[in-house]
């Protein structure tokens, strides 16, 4: 009965798909519904082909296809996101990589959002969406809540790329940093956020025990948060039901303050109260010692949410916000420090006792150096936050240099721990391939942050300078295009060191994908005890 | 009083105090007496049920070591 009902929402859903696309305004639209058909029946014939199975769910296991479906798509999408990274990295050193062939689809401007939506949502989304159905299952005790919706969630996300990643190579945009998606993408995210949310939840309310572990606090304020953003952020009416555009609700400096309370959140809850979500579990399992101080976790999660929703305001210095919304900003910035730097010395302290790990485990040392990035990186964004500091990194390569430390130092350093600690686990396998090639992906990933951050420091603070070079009369002493001019070498240095990021993350898969094929399923312990 | 001079006024006076309140009432809470063996029983819950779910007969407190 459910799955006639499933049968016929796809076919609705294709055919109206179909329309769509017949009466498309522009060309992001036309291939968005296309792609939406596509994806319609092939779910369609997936559910036609099953229907005479007998499904029988077997609660007493955990729900772990879902998961690895996540560990493969994060590993998948990470590459992408880099590959799209260093390609654009170089159009920025070498502008003639901008093909007249390819304006309008493969340039930079094109090419930009992608890289960043494919590195946080793809890449970063599918990591928080795995673990979190990793982890509230483990510390619930329980198998996930909601049967099939774990996969809905997981081809939904998916499906979400897919339709933002083409729409915005073809032009289909809002126009919002971070928040580029188009109207019907941003309602199918929507959906899929509330199922995901449902999913966790439903996990939680079932568990078996009797208290809600650090990570799942975290993971929940990332999914609530992140689901009251999105639809403040994305309130915009569209131009048609048969086009990509539509227009913002909100105006002028309203929407520059919505934009950037939505935008600086979900650095602030997508990339760090999630990913904290991550350390608060990976960090102890790996460790094989429980946290530091559940205390201190526990005071670091209520700071950060106290705080974090404030810090917005930043973005806009010496803009038409009223000065005191931005003086707001900065100071909720600047007393972040606090609970930032607690959970960090909360995670590194995980370690004491076992710091002889490091030596022996590439794991740990990865998951060590991505706390060390979260507490710079976190020392970095306050230190810029203060107004006479932002007047000269405003604008800068300072601010790009600034958000990958974080996100390749803090979130890809840490997700690539999880993902060394997940597949041996969900692949039934003993141990890695090899912790050699562990050992190579961490120096390149360490070495490429390092270059990437300190070429963009001295290129910001260079442009930064230049920029507000006076002689003796006042008269500006640059132009424009001098600074420019002034960058390329650190721009080369930059596309280097995500060249090195890039192939650490290859190397990476490789070893993965070895783990699953190479290594004999470990030996379930049980099977073998003789009876007493 | 205008709505947004009224607003700006609320947010910065009895919303910052009772938001702060609620934060301290939260510090002092994870504080309190007798939340230490709470506290370590719950950073220890991750080490167990790593494999399979706990079974569904045994009381909510008590799972041991799978």
């Amino acid at each position: 009965m459910w799955d006639y009902l499933k049968l016929v929402v796809l076919g609705l859903i294709a055919l109206a798909a179909a329309i769509a696309s017949n009466y498309a305004w522009d060309l992001a639209y036309q291939v968005n519904a296309i792609i939406v058909m596509l994806a319609a029946g092939i779910t369609f014939l997936v559910v036609l082909r099953g229907m005479d199975e007998v499904k029988t769910v077997n609660q007493n296991e955990y729900m772990d296809g879902v998961v690895r479906a996540g560990v493969i798509a994060t590993a998948f999408w990470g590459v992408v996101g880099f590959l799209v990274g260093v390609v654009i990295a170089s159009q920025l050193a070498w502008p003639w990589l901008n093909f007249e062939a390819l304006q309008g689809i493969g340039n930079f401007g094109r090419l930009r959002p992608l890289h960043t939506s494919a590195v946080i949502f793809a890449f970063g989304g599918n990591a928080l969406i795995m673990s979190s159905f990793y982890i509230v299952q483990r510390t619930s005790a329980v198998r996930l809540w909601g049967g099939n919706l774990g996969w809905f969630v997981f081809w939904g996300w998916q499906l979400v790329i897919v339709l933002a990643a083409t729409g915005y190579i073809l032009g289909g945009t809002q126009s919002k940093e971070y928040a580029e998606p188009v109207w019907y993408v941003d309602i199918l995210i929507t959906v899929v956020w509330v199922a995901f949310l449902a999913v966790f939840a439903g996990t939680l309310m079932k568990r078996k025990e009797p208290h809600i572990y650090v990570a799942n606090w975290f993971l929940l304020a990332m999914i609530i948060t992140i689901a009251m953003l999105h639809l403040v952020n994305n309130m915009a009416i569209p131009v048609s039901v048969f086009s990509s555009q539509s227009v913002q609700v909100t105006a002028g400096v309203q929407d520059a303050m919505i934009q950037w309370w939505y935008g600086h959140n979900a650095v602030g809850f997508f990339l760090t109260a999630g990913f904290l979500g991550m350390m608060y579990y990976f960090v102890p399992k790996q460790a094989e010692r429980p946290v530091y101080s559940y205390k201190l976790s526990i005071i670091h999660f209520w700071a950060l949410i106290f705080l974090y929703i404030w810090a917005g305001p930043h973005h806009l210095h010496y803009t038409a916000l009223p000065d005191w919304a931005s003086t707001l900003g900065m100071v909720f910035s600047i007393i972040l420090w606090m609970p930032s730097w607690g959970g960090m010395i909360n995670g590194l302290m995980t370690l004491s006792g076992a710091w002889d790990k490091l030596r022996t485990d590439p794991v740990i040392r990865m998951m060590v150096v991505s706390i060390g990035f979260y507490g710079m990186s976190t020392f970095e964004g306050p230190m810029m936050s203060i107004k006479a500091v932002n007047s000269l990194s405003h604008y800068t390569d300072w601010t790009i240099g600034h958000v990958h430390s974080g996100a390749l130092g803090w979130n890809g350093m840490i997700t690539f721990g999880a993902l060394y600690f997940l597949v041996p686990r969900l692949w039934n396998r003993e141990r890695l391939y090899s912790l050699t090639l562990v050992s190579w992906h961490f120096w390149l990933a360490t070495i490429g942050i390092v270059l990437y951050a300190s070429a963009m420091w001295v290129s910001g603070i260079m442009e930064g300078l230049m920029w507000r070079e006076v002689d003796a009369n006042g008269y500006l002493v640059n132009a424009f295009a001098d600074t420019v001019a002034a960058k390329y070498p650190m721009y080369v240095v930059r596309m280097l060191g995500g060249l090195l990021f890039l192939a650490g993350s290859v190397i990476m898969c490789y070893n993965l994908w070895m783990t699953v094929r190479a290594l004999p399923s470990r030996v379930t312990t049980h099977a073998a005890v003789p009876a007493e | 009083m205008e709505t947004y001079s009224f607003l700006r006024q609320f947010a910065d006076s009895w919303a910052l105090l009772s938001l702060f309140l609620i934060f301290l009432g939260v510090v002092v809470w994870a504080f309190r007496p007798g939340s230490r063996g709470v506290h370590d029983e719950v950073a220890n819950s991750i080490f167990r049920n790593d494999r399979k779910p706990a079974p569904a007969d045994e009381p909510k407190s008590n799972v041991k070591e799978a």
